[in-house]
């Protein structure tokens, strides 16, 4: 229901889209039509004609792009940005009642610097405090907009599930770092061990849960009338996973949990959608590709804990040879900003393609997201979300001129630049305007 | 599969130390003098013996055909915890920062691991020297905290012992100066100073400030006493490591490594400097608009941040760190680069790629990474350039070095040929196999 009034609302926004040419790039569809010097068609904010000739719509803007490349909107399947407050609910074992998209904030700076990065859409994940932890759901990177207008409409939700340092550090005795968010001291689990209890534990309760409903269901299509079980918030999300309605994303390090994992997953027949960070993947290449999960990984981060000691820049290109569909993520604001280089990472590392690499930051999370059938690639009738780069887009070299989302420009470097002055007399007029306010204040004595 | 293969060839081709090789053929890019297309580069005893468009492989070399490929100087990180610290959250594997105020007499040198599995990993992408800092990385280890932290290394990232690896042991002395709201002196406003006295920057914070800056200069006086103490050659004098520690400082011979973020307190460091008569390198700079012209003006070089590094404020602008060394460019301000944080030393190229696509000159991104580092940290005799009698720290690569496509052929450190492997490529070639 609220999704449906969720989709209203954003039917009856205003289209503000307009009908742009973008001629004379190197696009870099990762579609049908791979790399060819073209122009593409946006029209009503989706993308109307792609190739080599196009007819140029009346009254279209026309962008020369001369020189320049243009790719898929950049997509972060894990991000943490545009979070009010924690985005951490680590006090309890489980805590998949909890709500990544009650706690939007569309003020964050990140989402700005993020698109100024071309990422157009980023998967909001709950942190790794505990085994399982709380709903998630990408988001179109629509700066500017309200907390709902920056949904991803019509996505598959998921749920955060962590294993190995991460949710174990609660249960240490000793107590854990505060980096992690919220620490209670001899919270369960401690050891790998636990984390695998407390997932599983919570899919036996899942799973008698659901059949619960499910009698009930049964009962109701029959004709009858039985009394409704009461619902459980915390199960509810798991019956959801179990009904392949929310997408499962683990946060793991080691090849002995992904493995774990796996067989959990298995033994309660659900599907893990995407192992995140997964820095040791390439270990299980094999079991991962065979369970049909994805995974997205770091490029080439390791070393910052002992989980991460095995981690090699090479993970991407050998999951993808074995099978794997493989994106790279960020989890981090800043790291955000350059997916297209960590994507070039994979270039030297392993020695995949142009297309197989940029896949990793466009099309793949796409897929991993169940989002493919609307954005990842530039290709007719998927949404107009694109970037272009002032030279080949996965070099260090290169950065974002434009990015469009839904066929709207949401970043142009020239425009930024051009404003910088306007911005930074308004800020000091705001500055001055504050001081003058408060500088009585720090002549008060405490006792006036 | 290509990078396995090439992996191959070149640890078939690896060299012994002390060997004669000549590269021929190859594009010479010296760094001290304009490229030379097509030139050769001689290489015997560690050191380059020459370089120019022909030279003729004297009896015995070993020639290597350049064709299509390019001549670098290996690269020089001026900010990292290489050796000294391997995995960032386990504080038993870090030796970075130590207990105490005061010492100078702390070498990170004799700490250094050379087995540090990040030699291996920085090594394969060029990087062949690097400045080992302690007291950096938020005091991991222990300690922290501390005002003069002990003495950087410059060091070659290959080597059986840190005697070995060693180019500079005091390349410099690590001053975190005392600044307003912590070290990088960032902070509430002056005029909000005595509303929120404990805060950053706040009133109390600022007097503890003033009393760390007093403590500081007590401590070099008592140093210079020390000195003249010493020099007197009194009957009574004894030896003190500390103060021992301080008289390359007081003498001008090695720079003190100030972490400095804010203009405010880069201003601060320079008149303190001035007034003590040290020379003084500036890390980790911010405010490069701010604070440029009186770098300039004194002549203190700077050793940036990470590029790749979000602003400072909300409301900077967003590519802020991308245009810091553009900035000192601008403002004549000569810069080197650092990493600041061991798993990013590799993508050191990548940082100075990103500072070019934001405005810097290709050149003088070049010169961060190579020369430049040299001639501040001490060893601009030694390293950072492909000149007569240099030591063969060099790359031989198939692109633009700072280009992520560019693949390393072959690597010399020391005139000895690096096999091209670490524990990384070993997990790759290993699991790959796994059917």
């Amino acid at each position: 229901m609220k999704k449906l009034i969720l989709g209203t609302l954003l039917a009856l926004a205003p289209i503000c889209a307009e009908t742009i040419v973008i001629q004379n790039a190197t696009v870099m569809t990762e579609g049908s039509k791979g790399i060819f010097k073209g122009s593409v068609v946006v029209k009503d904010g989706k993308i109307s004609e792609v190739g080599e000739k196009v007819m140029v719509p009346a009254g279209a803007t026309v962008i020369d792009a001369g020189g320049e490349y243009l790719i898929p909107g950049i997509i972060d399947c894990h991000s943490h940005i545009a979070g009010s407050g924690g985005i951490n609910e680590g006090s309890v074992s489980v805590s998949s009642m909890v709500n990544i998209k009650d706690i939007i904030n569309p003020d964050d700076i990140a989402i700005y610097r993020a698109l100024a990065g071309g990422v157009t859409t980023a998967n909001i994940l709950h942190g790794s405090a505990n085994s399982i932890g709380g709903q998630t759901l990408p988001l179109k990177m629509r700066w500017g907009k309200s907390a709902e207008e920056l949904v991803f409409a019509g996505a598959t939700p998921g749920i955060k599930f962590a294993l190995g340092e991460n949710p174990k550090r609660s249960g240490n005795p000793q107590g854990g770092r505060g980096a992690i968010g919220a620490i209670q001291l001899g919270r369960y689990p401690a050891t790998r061990m636990g984390v695998e209890d407390v997932i599983r534990e919570a899919f036996n309760d899942a799973k008698a849960y659901k059949a619960e409903w499910d009698a009930y269901d049964a009962k109701v299509a029959k004709g009858e009338h039985p009394i409704a079980p009461r619902t459980d918030l915390k199960l509810q999300a798991l019956k959801e996973v179990l009904e392949n309605k929310r997408y499962v994303h683990v946060h793991c390090y080691r090849a002995d949990e992904i493995l774990m994992m796996i067989r959990a997953a298995d033994d309660n027949g659900f599907h893990v959608r995407t192992f995140q960070h997964v820095l040791e993947g390439y270990k299980v290449a094999k079991e991962i590709a065979e369970h049909g999960a994805g995974a997205s990984t770091f490029s080439d981060w390791w070393a910052y804990k002992i989980e991460a000691i095995d981690a090699i820049p090479f993970n991407a290109a050998i999951m993808t040879k074995k099978g794997v569909v493989v994106s790279l993520n960020s989890d981090d604001a800043e790291l955000m900003r350059h997916l297209n280089t960590e994507a070039g990472k994979a270039m030297k590392y392993g020695g995949m393609s142009e297309t197989e690499a940029l896949a990793m930051v466009t099309i793949n999370p796409a897929k991993q997201l169940g989002i493919d059938k609307t954005v990842g690639s530039i290709e007719v009738g998927k949404d107009a979300d694109l970037v272009l780069y002032d030279g080949f887009p996965m070099s260090d070299f290169a950065k974002v001129q434009k990015v469009w989302i839904d066929g709207t420009q949401y970043f142009d470097r020239e425009k930024a630049i051009s404003q910088q002055a306007t911005k930074e007399a308004e800020k000091q007029q705001l500055m001055d305007k504050e001081k003058a306010a408060q500088r009585p204040m720090s002549n008060r004595r405490p006792n006036q | 599969m290509k990078l396995l293969g090439l992996l191959m060839v070149s640890t078939l081709a690896a060299f012994a130390a002390g060997e004669t090789v000549l590269i021929q053929n190859a594009d010479i890019y010296p760094m001290s003098s304009a490229p030379i297309k097509g030139g050769s580069l001689l290489i015997q005893d560690g050191k380059i013996i020459e370089v120019g468009a022909k030279i003729s492989a004297p009896k015995g070399a070993t020639v290597l055909e350049g064709k299509g490929l390019r001549v670098y100087p290996g690269w020089i990180d001026s900010g990292t915890q290489l050796g000294l610290e391997e995995i960032g959250s386990i504080r038993e594997t870090n030796d970075t920062g130590e207990l105490g105020d005061f010492m100078p007499q702390l070498k990170a040198l004799s700490a250094v691991n050379p087995d540090s599995e990040h030699f291996g990993v920085v090594r394969v992408n060029g990087i062949t020297s690097a400045i080992a800092l302690p007291g950096s990385g938020g005091g991991r280890g222990g300690g922290g905290g501390q005002i003069i932290a002990g003495q950087a290394a410059l060091l070659h990232t290959d080597g059986w012992t840190w005697e070995e690896m060693e180019i500079n042991r005091s390349a410099a002395m690590v001053l975190n100066f005392p600044a307003s709201a912590g070290r990088g002196g960032r902070g509430i406003p002056a005029e909000f100073a005595d509303m929120f006295p404990n805060a950053a920057g706040g009133a109390d914070a600022r007097r503890a400030v003033l009393d760390q800056i007093a403590k500081l200069n007590e401590f070099f006086d008592d140093a210079r006493k020390y000195k003249i103490a010493k020099a007197a050659n009194l009957p009574d004098f004894q030896k003190d490591l500390r103060f021992e520690a301080m008289l390359p400082v007081l003498d001008g011979k090695v720079p003190l490594a100030v972490n400095a973020s804010r203009a405010a307190a880069i201003h601060d460091a320079i008149a303190w400097a001035d007034r003590q008569n040290v020379k003084i390198v500036i890390m980790q700079p911010r405010d490069l608009i701010k604070a440029g012209p009186e770098l300039k003006a004194k002549n203190i070089p700077v050793i940036l941040g990470r590029v790749l590094a979000l602003p400072d404020s909300e409301d900077a602008e967003y590519d802020e760190g991308y245009t810091q060394p553009l900035d000192a460019y601008k403002a004549g301000v000569k810069f080197a680069l650092g990493t600041f944080t061991n798993e990013f030393v590799r993508d050191l190229p990548y940082q100075a790629a990103t500072a070019v696509a934001y405005g810097l000159p290709h050149d003088e991104a070049m010169k961060a990474l190579t020369i430049n580092p040299a001639q501040i940290w001490g060893a601009g005799d030694l390293i950072g350039s492909l000149e007569k009698g240099k030591l063969a720290d060099l790359m031989v690569v198939d692109g633009d070095p700072m280009d992520v496509r560019t693949q390393i052929r072959h690597l010399f450190i020391k005139g000895k040929e690096i096999t091209l492997s670490n524990k990384q490529i070993r997990l790759y070639e290993r699991y790959m196999s796994r059917q």
